[in-house]
């Protein structure tokens, strides 16, 4: 038996014991989700288990340093658990803007203190954080922000507004993107991490058309941030930023939800399908959808043995997304007037619809479809002028 | 399996890309054998170069004097033969007729497969019956004759069917047309006594026949794997031919794509590249994306028939749907945006929109296997 096939029965045992039945069900939504953070409530026992054998194995982190919180498996052996976890559909124990973008981008660019203290924490599931990036007037055009740290000396002053912050409201710090020279566009931006409970922070939620408020807008009225929470260099933010959107847009692409061979026909086809043309739409977006499951399952592949080109990750969230899109207005079809319900007992008030319009944003959040094809031009494609 | 090539895989990709680019050029084989109006339509020095970089035999076992490798590697160089737009009967003898030839008698495999190897042998499929693709429905006959068979029928798009040394028959030896069972395999050499191609030149310069069997007479050793049991192997075969004409496929789109966004580097309009306008970056950096996934499919359908999973059947229609659809999205962007000179004979773009038409009917277009992912998946 190779080291590999050992590692897959020692994994294979090891969730059969310890993840609870209650866990291996797919998350249905936003409610099943489990985000940590100091103000996080369990919705039950098993979540809370499942979250704190994970925690004390490094499965929420599995591929990050046992030093930083992680398990320090391989990439091989990191895919072996995702394999072996997609296999009996448990969900992942922790969810959170931390492992999936500050994470990386502390790896790559934050002091050896700054990745024990702060990685610990997520991996941990202690502090729950959220991203300040997009401005009222900066949105596509991210580089032309204005939020403004003024210096002074051993700490910066903030000042300004932030929008569309993921669960602002919810989260314990947030990693911002502050401008700390204002003569100088790109090299003039600096990556700041802060309380959000910092005299000066406010919040306050943007009600969309899904119903909900999963963004906020983020007021900054002087604040203090300490001159060591900076990570990377000053004035150099910009290169963390790109780095980090690049695993933004990779979560947001839905890469590494492979082996996950449901095809939405089948599923949609329990509802008494009879409609020919709806039926042949499906099957063109179940091969679109299968398709790309291999290509998720291909980048992972090759991102973590450095053969991935460097901007595939905006090839990947443009693709994912617009099929994300496709795949919630086949939903919408093929409900019918029962998935028109947005209050009722029968229609899990209204998750069809309030999911159907929340993925609109996702072509949107983290560089719009547009920009993601500005920057294949650009990057991959090497196109003149763009 | 790590879903990229292996480093014995990138080696071989490395060789054939060279091999193929040099070798396989348009100008050098597909123009020349048309504009010479080739009755094969393809050139048999070529392929005598295929087998000596051992790619013709690399299918067979090793017992057998090939090379025992796989999918992937066959992918490989289909891809590499799509983005040249190479004539070559390696898809219909290296890849589908080496898949049946595994499963024959030690006899048939001594009769075809050394020539193979030494690109001498052509092998042809004999599959389909009428303009579409539908192998579930067979109605060519085999009737017992003797210790041997009677085949009588017809076959449609029997590629190289007039230059193969045989023909590779799916014939119905039992039951009604649409039956599972009741399929058989045979070796028909094209001399036999009885056959009859009518021989046609494709919109890709191709050449595939309108075959009739006519009591044809074959002996019980020109049977491959079981009498009315070959709907397994059939499957096999067809499944190898999907997945490599989904390679090829995906090599024609590559081929496509990367003159189309070199035209838009050089082409100036308005005092411009046309590459500067976003029109046309945005629909090539779609493209660039869609020829991507469809990439990915295809080599986790070859990977999958590799490890002989269950998964295999499904993923290779995925392959061959998604593949179709990408390759024709390149081949009709590239048309318009090269402009006038992309209806021209003399550009190349042309001759990709034309093997893509071919290769999509080849054994199933995209409708055929979305209908198959549909069924598959339960509804």
């Amino acid at each position: 038996m190779s080291d590999l096939d050992a590692f897959r029965e020692e994994v294979r045992t090891w969730l059969e014991e310890n993840c609870p039945p209650e866990m291996r069900q797919p998350v249905r939504d936003e409610d099943d989700v489990c985000w940590g953070g100091r103000n996080f409530t369990f919705k039950n026992e098993a979540q809370k288990q499942w979250l704190e054998r994970c925690v004390a194995k490094g499965y929420t982190v599995p591929a990050w340093p046992r030093a930083y919180g992680g398990a320090g498996l391989s990439p091989a052996e990191a895919k072996v658990l995702r394999e072996e976890m997609n296999r009996i559909s448990a969900r992942p124990p922790l969810s959170s803007f931390g492992i999936w973008m500050l994470g990386p981008a502390l790896l790559k660019f934050g002091t050896e203190e700054q990745k024990v203290h702060y990685l610990g924490q997520i991996a941990r599931g202690e502090i729950r954080w959220c991203q300040g990036y997009s401005e009222p007037g900066s949105g596509s055009d991210l580089v032309s922000l204005q939020t403004f740290g003024e210096d002074k000396g051993d700490h910066w002053v903030v000042n300004g507004q932030k929008i569309w912050t993921s669960y602002a409201n919810k989260a314990d710090w947030i990693f911002c993107l502050v401008r700390t020279d204002k003569t100088n566009k790109y090299q003039g931006i600096s990556f700041l991490l802060f309380d959000m409970t910092s005299p000066g922070v406010s919040t306050k939620p943007i009600l969309l058309i899904s119903g909900s408020s999963p963004f906020c807008e983020t007021f900054f009225d002087n604040v203090k941030v300490p001159k060591h929470q900076i990570v990377g260099e000053l004035n150099r933010g910009w290169d963390v930023a790109k780095y980090l959107l690049g695993h933004e847009r990779e979560m947001i692409s839905g890469a590494g939800n492979a082996d996950r061979l449901n095809t939405i026909g089948a599923i949609l086809s329990r509802q008494g399908l009879e409609d020919p043309l709806l039926r042949a739409e499906l099957a063109m977006f179940d091969v679109d959808a299968l398709a790309f499951t291999a290509m998720g399952e291909k980048f992972l592949d090759e991102i973590k043995v450095g053969k991935a080109h460097p901007a595939q990750p905006n090839m990947m969230k443009y693709a994912g997304t617009e099929l994300n899109k496709r795949r919630h207005e086949l939903v919408m079809a093929a409900g019918g007037s029962a998935a028109l319900e947005w209050e009722s007992a029968a229609s899990n008030e209204g998750a069809r619809p309030r999911t159907w319009l929340r993925t609109k944003a996702n072509s949107i959040e983290g560089g719009t479809s547009e920009v993601m094809l500005n920057v294949i031009s650009k990057r991959i494609l090497d196109l003149p002028g763009a | 399996m790590p879903l990229y090539h292996n480093e014995d895989q990138a080696m071989l990709a490395e060789t054939v890309t060279g091999f193929m680019a040099e070798e396989g050029a348009i100008k050098k084989e597909l123009r020349r054998w048309r504009d010479q109006n080739c009755k094969d339509g393809f050139g048999h020095a070529l392929w005598k170069q295929f087998a000596e970089l051992g790619l013709t035999g690399m299918l067979a076992g090793e017992a057998d004097g090939g090379m025992g490798m796989g999918h992937v590697e066959a992918g490989i160089v289909l891809t590499e033969i799509g983005r040249n737009l190479t004539p070559s009967p390696f898809l219909t003898t290296s890849v589908m007729g080496v898949t049946a030839l595994n499963a024959a008698s030690d006899e048939l495999k001594g009769r075809y497969i050394p020539g193979i190897v030494a690109g001498e042998t052509v092998l042809a499929m004999a599959i389909d019956e009428g303009a579409k693709h539908r192998p579930e429905r067979i109605a060519c006959k085999a009737e017992k004759s003797g210790n041997g068979f009677r085949l009588s029928g017809r076959k449609d798009f029997v590629i190289h069917g007039a230059s193969a040394d045989a023909l590779i028959v799916a014939a119905r030896t039992s039951g009604s047309d649409s039956d599972a069972d009741g399929i058989t395999l045979f070796a028909v050499p094209r001399d036999a006594s009885g056959v009859s191609q009518d021989s046609v030149r494709l919109v890709d310069s191709a050449m595939a026949s309108h075959v009739t069997f006519a009591n044809v007479e074959l002996s019980g050793d020109a049977v491959i794997g079981e009498v009315d049991g070959g709907r397994e192997l059939l499957n096999r075969v067809l499944q190898a031919g999907r997945a490599g004409a989904a390679a090829e496929q995906v090599g024609v789109a590559s081929g496509a794509f990367d003159i189309t966004t070199e035209y838009l580097r050089t082409r100036k309009q308005f005092g411009k590249l046309i590459g500067e306008f976003q029109a046309l970056q945005h629909r090539a950096a779609h493209l660039y994306s869609e020829l991507e996934i469809a990439r990915a499919a295809a080599i986790k359908a070859q990977q999958l028939l590799d490890e002989g999973s269950e998964k295999a059947d499904l993923m290779v229609s995925v392959a061959k749907a998604k593949a179709g659809k990408v390759a024709s999205l390149a081949v009709r962007e590239g048309v318009q945006m090269h402009g006038g000179v992309g209806m021209t004979d003399e550009f190349d773009i042309g001759l990709y929109m034309k093997r893509d038409r071919a290769l999509s009917e080849f054994m199933g277009d995209q409708y055929y296997h979305a209908e198959r992912v549909a069924k598959m998946s339960g509804y």
